[in-house]
């Protein structure tokens, strides 16, 4: 596209600073004494050091994959630090005993875990570095029965619904990043909803990675018991920083006979520079199991941060008449790096799945969709509508799609859809002539674009994500 | 208000303009017309500030100002309207949204406040009876899976909310069938004030006969090779345009595209 498109100045990543807090961080390196001491730190009980060490010696014998459509020197996993955690926190009685300054640093980042949150009816759990700092609402939900705290406190407070689930949807041994999560995740958030409740209000985990040279490894395991509904909300930042971080984090969702979760993910993991300098590596493994008879799960996400995002939200419709869906928005600007998409696995009858996928690039970024869609022998009269577009802004950057079909059964329906635009000078040209800016018109034509997955966020983030996409491609064109 | 003197303009080597010089006053409807590769479409898009087109030669002054120095969104934004004779489809974006957001940067750059979706929804109501189309047009994606018809109908629509000082109308004419026609005719005229100004590119005497000019400018390979009053548009209906291609030089000296009568 034309030199005007390039014109316009980068903003700055603005989560991109720092806080000064004294941290407790393991000396770089990983060895079965790494996943001895994260498990003393934490107070475990012995399962689950047992499921840390067979997880340990399982990832030794995995190697790295490298089928996705992403280039990265390769990584030293002896030069990270596995753990970190603000000094201050220890276990907490309440929000007040916080260190102030990591109040501050959620503020800064629009994440109030005060007083506000409650006003707007989000309870947040908030993951710095490796630990939870803080989760709000917590009285109000337990009234309900639900359980909605860090992944430590589950561990302590509710061992027997940990061991139960953990590892029941995504096993250790399932891919290598999964593999070293399980033998090193340091905390993360936890929810069960019990039977028949409806939780009245969204939930919320904040991650924040602050440390340099550390490796943040969460997990995330939401059950939603018999007839429970809960819809979740996670977003993540980082600071600016010269190297790479890898961020290899797991999450198992659970739903139970008639059960529904909603999970949406506003990403935004610093990118990394123009140049590609910095940045962190997102290798997420995230997974729910639509165990239950008309039980449902639904991926909402919006990725426009990480230097390199490797991520596969998936379902497994275990449950007859279970239902599945993704909605996702992946942007890469610069030299940012997508491969993502979703699997559905069709195990159960009459089973449906939706796909829907809007993937932007810009700049030289490069932005693949992978979905797999399979359709087991049994499970008779599945459906799945996938609907696959790319938009492309500018002429360096690429779009791929790898879309993988497999159906066991003549009375299943899989249809597959696919597109690719571009945002011409034209459009642009269009609505500066009704006197909008170059910017304007970018963001409008986007948010266009990417209506059919903000439609399916959460009415206050889905604002925060259409921001986000302008900010992200900022810069982009002109 | 608009003054064009001797302007130029070329798509990479290919000189496109060559020497136009017109000037519009408030309160008059001028007609552009001309044969196919004339350079009608180009004066539209190079007073609206296209990037493809650069101005070799000549000026444009708009209100005393120079229009070729402004960006194409200030142009916009001090009330130069483009009817686009290919108007651009944006998915998912609702002409509402797309319409309150311009008029929002309209209002801004006159230092005034944005309009809340309540009022604007009052205002559109109003322009939309004012050019007699329907309300529906609103909630549909901007262009998206429109008629040829309903696109040249919606840069109506945007012209009756933004209110532009200068409108200029690109072929919006073509392809619309009679009833279409007037629609866009009744819109056009509706919105004529003493104040404002449009400019009519067209290849047909026809929309002139709803759209009366006070002159009419025949344009041939990228000058100005005759202008005159609204007789002048049924001339050329009636004796086609070779009369007056084939009598211009290929070189006419510029006196013989002055401007006005």
């Amino acid at each position: 596209m034309s030199t005007a498109i390039e014109n316009l100045v980068n903003r700055d990543y603005q989560y991109g600073f720092v806080t000064d807090v004294e941290a407790d961080t393991l000396p770089r390196g990983l060895s079965e004494e790494t996943v001895r001491q994260i498990s003393a730190k934490k107070r475990e009980p012995a399962f689950l050091l047992e499921w840390r060490l067979r997880a340990y010696r399982r990832w030794l014998t995995m190697k790295e994959p490298h089928w996705s459509n992403v280039t990265y020197p390769a990584i030293d996993y002896q030069s990270a630090s596995y753990y970190s955690a603000p000094k201050s926190a220890k276990t907490l009685g309440s929000l007040d005993e916080v260190d102030p300054e990591l109040l501050r640093t959620y503020e800064r980042l629009g994440i109030s875990l005060t007083e506000q949150k409650r006003i707007s009816g989000v309870a947040v759990d908030a993951i710095f570095d490796s630990v939870s700092v803080g989760t709000t609402m917590k009285t109000e939900l337990a009234k309900l029965g639900i359980i909605f705290c860090s992944f430590g406190e589950a561990v302590q407070e509710h061992p027997e619904l940990v061991q139960k689930y953990l590892g029941s949807v995504v096993p250790y041994s399932d891919n290598f990043f999964a593999a070293l999560n399980a033998a090193v995740f340091s905390d993360g958030s936890f929810c069960y909803v019990p039977k028949g409740v409806q939780c009245p209000m969204e939930l919320s985990t904040y991650f924040r990675i602050n440390s340099a040279d550390t490796g943040q490894f969460e997990r995330t395991l939401i059950i939603a018991d018999e007839g429970a509904s809960v819809s979740y909300l996670e977003g993540c930042t980082a600071p600016r920083r010269d190297t790479n971080q890898l961020h290899a984090a797991v999450v198992e969702l659970v739903a139970l006979d008639h059960a529904s979760i909603k999970y949406s993910t506003v990403q935004n993991w610093y990118a990394g520079d123009s140049e590609g300098k910095g940045g962190i590596y997102n290798f997420v493994t995230k997974r729910g199991k639509a165990a239950g008879v008309r039980s449902k799960i639904s991926w909402t996400q919006v990725e426009t941060g990480s230097a390199i995002t490797w991520k596969y939200p998936s379902v497994i419709l275990q449950g007859d008449h279970s239902t599945g869906e993704f909605y996702s928005v992946a942007v890469v600007n610069n030299r940012q790096q997508a491969d993502t998409g979703t699997k559905m696995i069709h195990m159960g009858r009459d089973t449906k799945s939706t796909i829907i996928s809007k993937g932007i690039s810009a700049g030289r970024g490069n932005n693949s969709y992978r979905g797999q869609v399979k359709v087991l022998r049994k499970a008779e009269g599945a459906r799945n509508y996938t609907q696959c577009d790319s938009m492309l802004i500018g002429n360096q950057c690429g779009a791929h799609t790898f879309p993988y079909i497999e159906v066991g059964n003549n009375s299943s329906v899989v249809e597959h859809e696919a597109s690719t635009s571009k945002i011409g000078e034209d459009q642009i040209f269009y609505c500066k002539q009704r006197g909008l800016s170059a910017e304007h018109a970018i963001s409008l034509i986007v948010s266009g674009f990417c209506k059919e997955v903000f439609q399916n966020l959460p009415m206050e983030f889905a604002l925060e994500a259409q921001q986000l996409l302008g900010i992200t491609l900022e810069g982009s064109v002109g | 208000m608009l003054e064009i003197k001797d302007l130029h303009a070329a798509i990479g080597d290919r000189e496109i303009l060559k020497g136009i010089s017109l000037s519009v006053a408030t309160g008059e409807v001028h007609a552009i017309m001309g044969p196919n590769g004339s350079g009608k479409s180009t004066l539209a898009q190079v007073l609206a500030g296209h990037p493809g087109y650069e101005v070799t030669r000549g000026s444009a002054t708009y209100d005393g100002e120079d229009l070729l120095a402004l960006p194409p969104e200030e142009r916009a934004q001090k009330g130069l309207f483009l009817a686009f004779q290919y108007p651009v489809e944006i998915p998912g974006v609702t002409n509402a949204y797309f319409l309150r957001a311009a008029f929002n940067e309209i209002r801004k750059s006159r230092g005034q406040d944005e309009i809340d979706p309540m009022d604007f929804r009052d205002l559109v109501e109003e322009r939309l009876r004012l050019v007699d189309m329907d309300p529906d047009m609103l909630s549909r994606a901007v262009n998206a899976g429109f008629s040829g018809g309903e696109k040249k109908r919606n840069e109506i629509l945007q012209m009756a909310v933004l209110g532009p000082r200068l409108a200029i109308l690109d072929e919006t004419d073509s392809g619309l069938d009679i009833d279409a026609l007037r629609v866009v005719a009744h819109g056009v005229n509706s919105l004529r004030r003493p104040d404002n100004a449009t400019i009519v590119v067209t290849h047909y005497q026809r929309l002139l006969n709803y759209i009366v000019p006070d002159q009419v400018h025949v344009l041939a390979a990228g000058r100005i090779v005759r202008s005159g009053g609204k007789d002048l548009a049924l001339e050329l209906e009636a004796k086609g345009y070779d009369w007056l291609v084939d009598a211009a030089p290929a070189s006419a000296p510029a006196g013989v595209a002055g401007a006005g009568v």
